[in-house]
């Protein structure tokens, strides 16, 4: 059986036009990636999680559907201020399942963009941002800045589909009519394709941009900023020319910006920068989300209860500070005391002091495959792969809503859907809560 | 379903002609009737509503509540949420948000103030999936979604080449395609332009590439609107919003429209009303506030309103709704990208923007309206002297635009100084000495009654986006939506309008098809609304000529054809209104 115009559930690219073909238990993908081609052939991998798990006496049996959900319910329902972390890997429907449990508990719902473009939305929470969705870049831009991203490698097709060697309407050269300018302190791969590498000092992105900005407003920066950048200034008035001369920009930014130095502080210079460009010319600006559907849990939250990322329900509304309801801080600060976690694997990517805490606590997870978070879990249910095997909803990177169709089911019979696991697990917590 | 009879109540039913008669409303299954059996009236709930003010439950046709612009405001301004809450009960969701409020608490506050039909003003077709996901979140209102028209690609490149048929084709289909109520156009050919950072600023402008001028675009569409007779008319977000001298090209705007023929093609079933409830107008204008601008430059910045009122007051293809400011926190929020960028250079605020491929743009940035400014107070002058210098209240519609203006839950404000002089002349006491000095307000004497509030609250709205068959009155057949405010019409007295403005800022009760949804601020029931949508039809060859086009392109987007609809699954209770089956006239000439 072959399948056309499928969702890839990757990175933020959410590509939708990903060919799949069945053949028994073979799947040939056409027009996906390396990351999207790998993540297709979960469906028939070995290592996939395909029957509920709970861990006895320090050891994983395999368990029965209805008991594991029993368990996991029980987690939350017994904790005081359980975390529910709603990872980007999975439909804005589960998440906002995830949403509505947390708002039940009294709990803290965060998700990847935490420890991702957290840092980007509080710029924007700061500047604002001056963006477009992809298809504008695709038509206009003649100029492209990727400035601490590498998406030759963490979104392999960005350049293809959207950014650099699309043929627009105006661009019908693609790569010939456009100029790429790449800020990263390595030589990626990326910044060896640009027209132009700014190889700046790690940590001084804010420094930089606060540069430009001066040279913008037409002063000369304090010549200290060489030094501190690794970046002359002859070639940042380079930059900006080339930048002033175009007639549609486009910035990309990615977790170089979020996560160096100055964290917010970056994200907000480079919206600001853009802003005061389109006094001059055309410019936008728009964040690499890496996962799948970072973006919708960004986008359904601040819908159904006002804030992005790290939403702390105990008072009984929502309550957003980050820093302090934040996963990885209520984690570094014991401040929970049980985790549900949704398709993501934090004891990877968090901070040793969180996995660790995390480690002593009850957790229930979701996931598809055994990774160190499924490994510290009391209860594992198996995921069910988004837009393979159910239908929902990403926010792409541009934050358009993208509705993925499954090209084939569920593998079990106890459940549809992540969504439909997080609505048995609350239907449970709402029967023993009362 | 139950059966609700509200007894005894002083009804303000304005399509029905009824001003102030004690009546009792009955409801049945969800919907008006005459009368209830002896059985069925021992059987019913009743609302005893003596000494009280009863209206049909309150709509708002233009409110900028669901979709990708309000959510950036939302993601932008968490001090305009901190606040601003509201804690989860037994019954309802928490939330946040006094501007933007988050969808839940939008619902109930709408509800509390007795609003059960709450129209989104612009949905931009790529991004319609998220428009229907927050109202399909948001509890107990009915509600539907402009689509944002007026700088398509398509309909540009058909306009320049004259072809009405196709631009009509090509409007329906994605009409049916994104589940859009009717045709929204916001600063015809400019939004284009701000693609490269330009604008237009006259209506015979080409803009650039595809050189249509913002008169051809108006045109066009109002057209395209009685061609495929949609249940609303073209509703229209005039250039040069929010530029001093604005009201002129106003104006220019509505003459365009003149002479064109308003058409209702929808088979819809008419609830009974005494006058014609189909609507008069082929142009509805958006916050004409903002677009009536006078002066020349903020220095010499005044009322234009005069102008604008002058003109509508003479015309009958006109309805307009205000956009009033009552001072206070807002947050901008438009499909005119350029506009808001000029208020950006004016504010150096926090400033969002999204452009959206082949369509249209928005932008949203945080503006407060401030008694001590000269203009917010001009504006806020303006706002209410709309309203009462247009003679007939059946062209004007009450809104803030919100979150523009101002917030929905200020309507009673609102509401408040166009019932009462004294209320005007409290505030100009308040605010900057220009809002008397440089607009009529201080001299005009009108002041609404409770019937002309009905209309410019709820039966103008229906009426005029044409949902008037099922919403905004009490007529035989009209759904069961009812508010019931704590007024006694025979004991007003309008100086005393703080009485008025706690009236309508929470409804004793509000029914919604029948069922108490709120009795004073307390929500009972979360019934899920309605999603109205249109369904236009046109000739089969020549939606596939257009589909030809549509499809050569496609390529210009970055989502495929097969994954560019709305799913049904992103809509609740889904009413599609089918229009122009079977076919008329939609064909090659």
């Amino acid at each position: 059986m072959a399948f056309k115009n499928i969702i890839c559930p990757v990175c933020g690219a959410s590509c939708d036009d990903i060919q799949v073909e069945l053949r028994g238990s073979k799947i040939v993908t056409k027009n996906a990636c390396k990351m999207g081609n790998a993540k297709f052939w979960e469906i028939f991998s070995p290592h996939r999680i395909r029957e509920p798990l709970l861990k006895e006496s320090g050891s994983f049996c395999t368990a029965l559907w209805d008991e594991a959900v029993d368990r996991a319910a029980m987690i939350l329902v017994k904790a005081k201020r359980p975390l529910i972390f709603m990872g980007s890997e999975t439909s804005c429907e589960a998440m906002q399942v995830g949403l509505h449990l947390a708002e039940f508990l009294g709990a803290i719902a965060d998700s990847n963009s935490t420890v991702c473009h957290g840092p980007t939305a509080m710029g924007i929470q700061e500047a604002g941002r001056v963006g477009a969705t992809a298809g504008q870049s695709k038509s206009r831009s003649d100029l492209v800045v990727y400035w601490g991203s590498n998406p030759l490698e963490s979104m392999p097709r960005h350049m293809s589909r959207y950014g650099v060697y699309p043929r627009g309407y105006w661009t019908r050269r693609g790569r010939f009519d456009r100029t790429v300018i790449t800020v990263d302190p390595r030589k990626s791969i990326t910044a060896r394709n640009s027209d132009l590498h700014i190889q700046l000092k790690p940590n001084t992105d804010y420094e930089l941009l606060s540069a430009l900005l001066t040279l913008l407003h037409g002063k000369k920066p304090h010549p200290s900023v060489e030094k501190v950048t690794g970046v002359s200034i002859s070639e940042m008035e380079e930059m900006l020319e080339r930048m002033l001369g175009c007639n549609f920009g486009a910035i990309y930014v990615g977790l170089g910006i979020a996560s160096s130095f100055g964290k917010h502080r970056n994200a907000e210079a480079a919206l600001n920068l853009v802003k005061e460009l389109n006094n001059h010319t055309k410019f936008v600006i728009g964040a690499l989300r890496g996962h799948c559907n970072v973006a919708g849990f960004n986008q359904i939250a601040s819908y159904l209860y006002g804030y992005p990322f790290g939403l702390d329900f105990a008072r009984g509304y929502p309550r957003y500070n980050p820093g302090e309801y934040t996963a990885v801080d209520v984690l570094r600060e014991q401040d929970v005391d049980a985790a549900l976690i949704v398709s993501a694997d934090l004891v990877s990517h968090f901070p040793a002091a969180c996995a660790r805490y995390l480690a002593e606590l009850p957790v229930a997870c979701i996931d598809i495959a055994p990774c160190p978070t499924t490994m510290i879990s009391q209860v594992v249910l198996p995921g069910v792969i988004d837009a393979m095997e159910c239908d929902g909803t990403f926010y792409r990177l541009d934050d358009v809503p993208v509705y993925f169709q499954p090209f084939t089911g569920s593998p079990f019979s106890f459940t549809d859907s992540n969504e439909d696991t997080m609505k048995q697990i609350f239907q449970k917590v709402k029967e023993m809560k009362r | 379903m139950a059966t609700l009879i509200i007894r005894n109540g002083y009804v303000f039913d304005p399509l029905n002609e009824i001003n102030g008669d004690v009546k009792d409303v009955f409801i049945r299954n969800g919907k008006v009737v005459d009368d209830l059996s002896g059985a069925e009236e021992k059987e019913a709930r009743v609302i005893d509503a003596t000494g009280k003010t009863v209206m049909p439950g309150g709509v708002d046709s233009h409110a900028h509540v669901a979709g990708a612009k309000v959510n950036a405001g939302r993601l932008m301004r968490p001090e305009d949420h901190y606040k601003s809450v509201r804690s989860r009960t037994a019954l309802t969701h928490s939330g946040s948000g006094y501007t933007i409020p988050s969808v839940y608490k939008q619902g109930y506050d709408y509800a509390v103030m007795g609003y059960t039909t709450v129209f989104e003003a612009a949905m931009p077709p790529l991004e319609a999936r998220h428009t229907h996901e927050e109202m399909r979140a948001t509890p107990i209102v009915d509600m539907g979604a402009y689509l944002v028209l007026g700088n398509n690609w398509f309909i540009m490149r058909y306009l320049k080449e004259g072809d009405i048929e196709k631009a009509a084709a090509y409007a329906a289909w994605m009409l049916r395609t994104h589940k859009g109520y009717g045709i929204k156009c916001v600063n015809p050919a400019g939004v284009e332009n701000w693609g490269w950072a330009q604008n237009v600023h006259s209506l015979d402008e080409p803009n650039i590439h595809f050189e249509v001028t913002a008169r051809e675009v108006i045109r066009g569409l109002g057209e395209v609107n009685e061609l495929l007779g949609l249940p609303n008319s073209l509703h229209l977000h005039a250039n040069n919003m929010g530029h001093p001298g604005n009201w002129e090209i106003t104006r220019n705007s509505l003459q365009i429209l003149e002479g064109l023929k308003p058409q209702n093609k929808t088979n819809v079933q008419w609830a009974e009303t005494k006058m014609d409830a189909t609507r008069k107008q082929t142009v509805y204008l958006a916050h004409a506030q903002f677009n009536s601008f006078g002066g020349t430059s903020w220095r010499d910045f005044c009322s234009g309103v005069k102008g604008v009122a002058d003109y509508v007051n003479q015309v009958d293809h006109v309805v307009i709704d205000n956009g009033a400011v009552p001072f206070g926190p807002g947050t901008a929020m438009t499909g005119d990208g350029p506009a808001i960028h000029d208020l950006y250079m004016l504010s150096g605020q926090k400033w969002s923007n999204t452009d959206v491929e082949l369509e249209c743009g928005s932008g949203v940035i945080p503006y407060t309206y401030l008694k001590s400014s000269p203009i917010n107070s001009v504006q806020w002058a303006m706002g209410l002297e709309l309203l009462l210098q247009i003679k007939d209240p059946w062209k004007t519609i009450m809104t803030t635009d919100h979150p523009n203006g101002g917030v929905f839950t200020q309507y009673p404000k609102v509401i408040a100084w166009l019932m009462s002089r004294k209320a005007r002349e409290d505030t100009f006491k308040e605010c900057h000495p220009w809002a008397s000095a440089r607009s009529s307000l201080a001299g005009i004497e009108r002041e609404m009654s409770l019937l002309e509030i009905a209309i410019v609250t709820r039966a103008n709205q229906a009426r005029t986006i044409g949902i008037a068959n099922r919403k905004g009155h009490l007529g035989t057949g009209a759904d069961g939506d009812v508010t019931v405010y704590d007024l006694d019409p025979t004991r007003l007295d309008v100086n005393d309008y703080s009485k008025i403005k706690r009236a309508f800022s929470q409804a004793e009760y509000t029914v919604k098809e029948g069922e108490i949804v709120v009795h004073r601020g307390e929500i009972l029931r979360v019934p899920d609304g309605r999603r109205f949508y249109s369904t236009p039809f046109v000739d089969e060859t020549l939606e596939k000529e257009m589909l030809a086009d549509v499809k050569e392109w496609f390529k210009y987007y970055t989502i495929g054809y097969a994954n560019y609809p709305v799913p049904d699954k992103y809509l609740k209770n889904p009413v599609a209104i089918q229009v122009n089956k079977p076919l008329e006239a939609v064909a090659r000439r």
